[in-house]
């Protein structure tokens, strides 16, 4: 077995979250979207591989720059993509998820991608499809995997390796997907990863999952190779979680100031939307550290490669008995058989 | 597996190959008026080292530069159920203008002729070549589609339950053409 098969398409059934991925997964992954970003920069934008597939876009939470990224990966695959937001669905009626389920079941879709203000909703969705994959988008607080992997992707080529880096997450980690998928990812990858808050967001039980906790910018940004801006919400404010954004920002703004002095090789990265002037400044935002750009770039092929890995996964889930013809046969066992023939 | 005959009957060597290789380059030059505007594009994996052999061979007769490519038909097949095989997609590339180019597409077996129908929609996504030529180590015969390859290294008339095994020394640890009965035995 050469080590590019060590991974079978079967091996990925749906995408619920980075936490459970293996290294080989998530590196195959990412090896898959490199090639997918050639699509993207060519005249045609397109390849065939998924014609006559279908993918439901199923966001019950506002979403512009997910949805349209995962819109556009499903039609450069040549799959068909139907967008179903929550204003427009029966879920405003009452409906309940399971009942969703199974009413997208019967319209057979591939895969379905879906977005949820509750967490855990694309497990419940996917345990109640029998015959289709599921994209998690981000649900509630608990993960949004393919932005993990665009993140990872984008440090990838912009440093030349991911491998040996520290990770530092700024701002609201507490309510943030985005960071406990790039915890998970870049643990699985044993990277060192640092949340830098007030001690209201960044808690003490982040340590339990292998995070450095720090409640002062200049220690943890301390020989940084990626800082990763989170919004601060403003949904939360009244919480009482930081008594200003004003004074939020004065402790914890990503400044050109505090990278150049701490973490002067640092790239910055921001899953956006941010807030200039308060979480980051308009010079780190468009200045040679930010890859943000890139990161929206990367998204497409990301959710392009997962879409595909998915599809190829059901259909050779479906011909697992069947005859793949002699074409098709794979290489390794042939050759191996005809090693063995000649030295018997 | 077990019970399949395990003979493998070698009808390429590794010398025939070397010649045909030879020849094949030849026979391209000849056919083109030399070697200016073609380029030489290997289907992955073994029609890539193949037409890396190739590519070397015309610039040694012709001494000029000439474009090389590849091409990985993984997203451009038409059958995505039988994907059990299907190794890493590893991309296109294709360092030249593809437009009013003859690009000369190598493989190594010629069978149904489906793979080489994925390569020439993979190549037409970049452009608008004058014309594509193929050449193709083995021709096993046994068309599905109407193709035809324009310089061939040998002809091997086989029965569809026979199996042909090119192995190259970039890939493999044994360089060869190699037959066998699929056929199973009687026990």
């Amino acid at each position: 077995m050469s080590k590019e098969n060590a991974i079978t398409p079967a091996a990925f059934r749906h995408l619920l979250g980075i936490e459970g991925l293996s290294r080989d997964q998530i590196n195959y992954l990412l090896d898959t979207a490199e090639v997918f970003t050639d699509i993207n920069r060519r005249k045609i934008k397109k390849v065939p591989s998924l014609r006559g597939k279908t993918v439901i876009n199923l966001f019950l939470e506002p979403s512009t720059r997910t949805r349209t990224s995962f819109e556009i990966a499903a039609k450069r695959l040549s799959a068909d993509a139907v967008n179903v937001s929550g204003d427009s669905s029966s879920v405003t009626k009452g409906e309940t998820l399971i009942d969703t389920a199974r009413t997208l079941e019967a319209m057979a879709p591939d895969v379905v991608v879906i977005r949820h203000s509750a967490s855990g909703a694309p497990q419940l969705i996917a345990e109640h499809l029998s015959s289709s994959a599921v994209v998690n988008a981000g649900d509630g607080l608990h993960e949004h995997p393919t932005q993990a992997l665009l993140d990872a992707l984008t440090i990838k080529q912009a440093l030349g390796t991911l491998s040996g880096i520290k990770l530092v997450l700024v701002g609201d980690v507490l309510r943030s997907r985005v960071a406990r998928s790039n915890i998970f990812l870049h643990r699985v990858l044993g990277n060192k990863v640092v949340v830098v808050a007030p001690p209201t967001l960044a808690r003490p039980e982040f340590e339990a999952m292998g995070v450095e906790v720090h409640h002062h910018m200049e220690p943890a940004l301390e020989g940084a190779n990626v800082v990763m801006s989170l919004r601060m919400k403003k949904e939360y404010l009244g919480q009482s979680f930081v008594p200003t954004l004003e004074e939020y920002s004065h402790k914890y703004c990503i400044t050109e100031k505090l990278l150049a002095k701490y973490a002067p090789e640092s790239i910055v990265l921001s899953p956006g939307p941010f807030i200039r002037g308060t979480e980051i400044e308009s010079a780190v935002i468009d200045g040679p550290r930010s890859y943000y750009d890139a990161q929206v770039e990367n998204g497409v092929a990301v959710r392009m490669a997962v879409i595909y890995l998915l599809c190829r996964g059901l259909s050779a889930r479906a011909s697992t008995e069947s005859d793949a013809g002699m074409e098709d046969l794979v290489d390794d066992e042939i050759i191996e058989e005809l090693a063995h023939a000649k030295a018997g | 597996m077990t019970d399949v005959a395990k003979e493998w009957k070698q009808v390429l060597a590794k010398d025939q190959i070397r010649r045909s290789v030879t020849r094949i380059s030849h026979e391209i030059l000849e056919r083109n008026g030399g070697a200016k505007n073609i380029a030489i594009v290997g289907i992955r994996t073994r029609g890539e080292h193949l037409a890396k052999r190739i590519h070397e061979k015309i610039i040694a007769i012709e001494s000029t530069e000439v474009p090389l490519g590849v091409v990985d038909i993984t997203l451009y097949r038409d059958d995505l159920s039988n994907s059990s095989d299907q190794p890493l997609v590893r991309g296109t590339d294709l360092p030249f203008n593809v437009d009013k180019r003859v690009i000369v597409l190598v493989d190594d077996v010629l069978y149904t002729g489906r793979t080489v129908r994925s390569a020439l929609d993979a190549i037409i996504d970049f452009g608008r070549p004058k014309a594509v030529q193929l050449a193709v180590l083995v021709d096993r015969g046994h068309r599905e589609l109407p193709i035809r390859a324009d310089y061939v290294g040998k002809s091997i008339p086989t029965a569809a339950h026979e199996m042909v095994q090119v192995l190259l020394t970039e890939c493999d640890e044994d360089e060869g053409v190699y037959l066998r009965d699929t056929r199973k035995v009687q026990s």
